[in-house]
């Protein structure tokens, strides 16, 4: 391009056709622009939160929270939506890294087409022996993570009935999609050398995937499955209002009902039981990761 | 055993790594490569330990073009080298036990190789190996926890296990102490003669290669530029090897071990 051009190495390829200046200029233009039409499209408007009925409203639904509902009944009652929440969001978790793991390895690149060195050119069968199973891996990923959770509970719910199995389900396919993703990256993230030797020394892909690829890792894979759980057991409430059962089916019931509550109640144990969980994959989380 | 016709190797971004070398290696043959770095000696091990595939010329293993094997016959043919790198290449997080008994991935089973992982397959393998190289105390220890002899060391019993007819060691003594790299040098020499294997080193130190080893090689530039027996070597012929190679040395040497890494490598693959 041009002499005047030249004299911005530093912006790298973009650099080279537009001066930095312009370049920020029409960012900043399109970020406003991109703004003010979100704030239009997403009908934002703050003057409604404060009309009367809004009020009313509002007040009705903070004011019914007052007392929560404490009584020992209740409190019994709720024993075993807890334990279906948690219960849903381990097997969830478990049905999602079996989901994961696979897919997850079948889309990691230099396990399946382009090698570990990173070679390019094998005949054109080899290639596509390798790529296919690699694009198929990827874009099943894809799908079942692009689907939110809810909607998947959703299918679930008319495909089995309603309970705590759509749920498992709907966790399985939606979390394994992100597992899977995660796991990819992370196994082509690591250090490729080891791998090298023992590519050298005639073992297997498999051989490759056991001895080299997960032990190296491991501590990155349990770590993000970890977070994934402590995902799983929010997301679990949520499912519940789809009528896939555990504690978000009962505050659907409160809600319905103008109990709120016990609503307030059900959330305090929400958080609860996520806070607990957090506290229990952290300390996994230490343990491991060394 | 081995016999390298005209081979080239042009990576895919243009860079000659090496440039028409003609080469045989005998069996039982102990051979040091010595050259400045950026010779494209690393890149020459790739191609005799069968990682890379030469752009043109031919590999002969036994007589047998390399290129024509199967995969499932160039496993095997890869099962019967055994490479050792500067950078040990282990997995840290694993067990000295598990990085030793990797050497067997070659010929075992999916299934014993998993089976393994939970309960070590051939312990005393291991251990009878682990003493050969000096540290049968170390079996159990976590591998990042040992110092980087030790874990050249671990790097060694790899491929013991993996009892390999041929021995590459690339620059396997570049990241320990001077005064561990002429015991680690002597050990490879005395394990290879032992078992009758082949041995071929690259070697930093020409102290070390012209000690230790019966036939010396120089690379400059992707090229053979001398092949003689060490008392032939003399100080006129080192100085044209490595000449132009002064301070800048230092620098190249990172940069080869970038290489792998960034990708500019391209391994043959099954």
């Amino acid at each position: 391009m041009s002499d005047s051009t030249r004299s911005f190495p530093s912006a790298g390829s973009v650099g080279r056709f537009v001066p930095r200046s312009y370049f920020g200029v029409t960012f900043a233009l399109l970020f406003l622009l991109t703004l003010g039409g979100s704030l239009r499209v997403a009908q934002v408007d703050p003057r409604l939160l404060f009309e009367r009925e809004s009020l009313a409203n509002l007040a009705r639904f903070v004011g019914g929270m007052f007392p929560p509902e404490l009584s020992w009944s209740f409190l019994s009652l709720m024993a075993r939506p807890v334990l279906e929440t948690i219960q849903i969001s381990v097997t969830g978790t478990l049905v999602a890294v079996l989901i994961g793991l696979p897919l997850g390895l079948l889309a990691t690149g230099s396990l399946t087409w382009s090698g570990i060195l990173h070679e390019q050119r094998p005949a054109a069968g080899r290639w596509l022996l390798g790529f296919v199973p690699y694009a198929l891996a990827r874009a099943l990923l894809s799908v079942f993570r692009s689907i939110p959770e809810f909607v998947w509970a959703f299918m679930f719910v008319r495909a089995v009935g309603l309970g705590p199995f759509p749920g498992v389900l709907a966790i399985g396919v939606a979390y394994g999609g992100m597992l899977g993703k995660v796991y990819s990256e992370i196994l082509e993230g690591v250090n490729s050398q080891p791998l090298e030797a023992l590519h050298a020394s005639g073992a297997g892909k498999l051989g490759i995937a056991l001895y080299g690829l997960l032990p190296q890792a491991l501590p990155n894979v349990i770590s993000y499955t970890l977070y994934r759980w402590e995902c799983a057991i929010r997301a679990s409430a949520i499912l519940g209002f789809v009528g896939a059962g555990g504690l978000g089916q009962q505050v659907e019931l409160s809600m319905r009902m103008f109990q709120f509550n016990e609503v307030v109640t059900i959330l305090g144990l929400l958080f609860l039981l996520v806070a607990g969980v957090d506290f229990v994959s952290g300390r996994i989380r230490a343990r491991v990761v060394r | 055993m081995f016999e390298l016709e005209n081979i080239r190797k042009v990576f895919g971004d243009g860079t000659v790594a090496v440039e028409g070398i003609s080469l045989a290696i005998g069996r039982g043959e102990h051979v040091a490569f010595i050259g400045p770095s950026g010779a494209g000696k690393t890149t020459l091990f790739r191609l005799l330990n069968l990682t890379l595939r030469p752009t043109s010329g031919i590999i002969r293993l036994d007589g047998l073009d390399v290129t024509s094997l199967s995969d499932a016959q160039l496993r095997d043919a890869r099962r019967r080298i055994g490479t050792i790198y500067q950078q040990h290449n282990l997995v840290g997080r694993l067990r000295v036990v598990h990085n030793v008994l990797a050497g067997n991935l070659g010929r075992w089973s999916t299934m014993t190789a998993v089976a393994s992982l939970v309960s070590p397959r051939d312990v005393e393998g291991a251990q009878r190996v682990l003493t050969q190289v000096g540290i049968p105390e170390k079996l159990y220890a976590r591998t990042d926890g040992l110092s980087g002899g030790q874990q050249q060391r671990v790097a060694i019993a790899r491929v013991l296990v993996q009892d390999p007819d041929i021995i590459l060691a690339d620059e396997p003594v570049s990241s320990v102490d001077p005064s561990l790299a002429a015991s680690i040098v002597a050990l490879l020499r005395d394990l290879s003669a032992e078992s009758r294997k082949t041995l071929v080193m690259n070697l930093h130190s020409v102290d070390l290669a012209l000690a230790h080893f019966p036939r010396i090689v120089g690379i400059q530039e992707g090229r053979v530029l001398f092949d003689l027996a060490p008392d032939k070597v003399g100080a006129e012929l080192l100085s044209t090897l490595y000449a132009g190679h002064g301070k800048e040395e230092i620098q190249r040497e990172r940069f080869d071990e970038i290489l792998p890494v960034s990708g500019v490598c391209r391994p043959l693959r099954p």
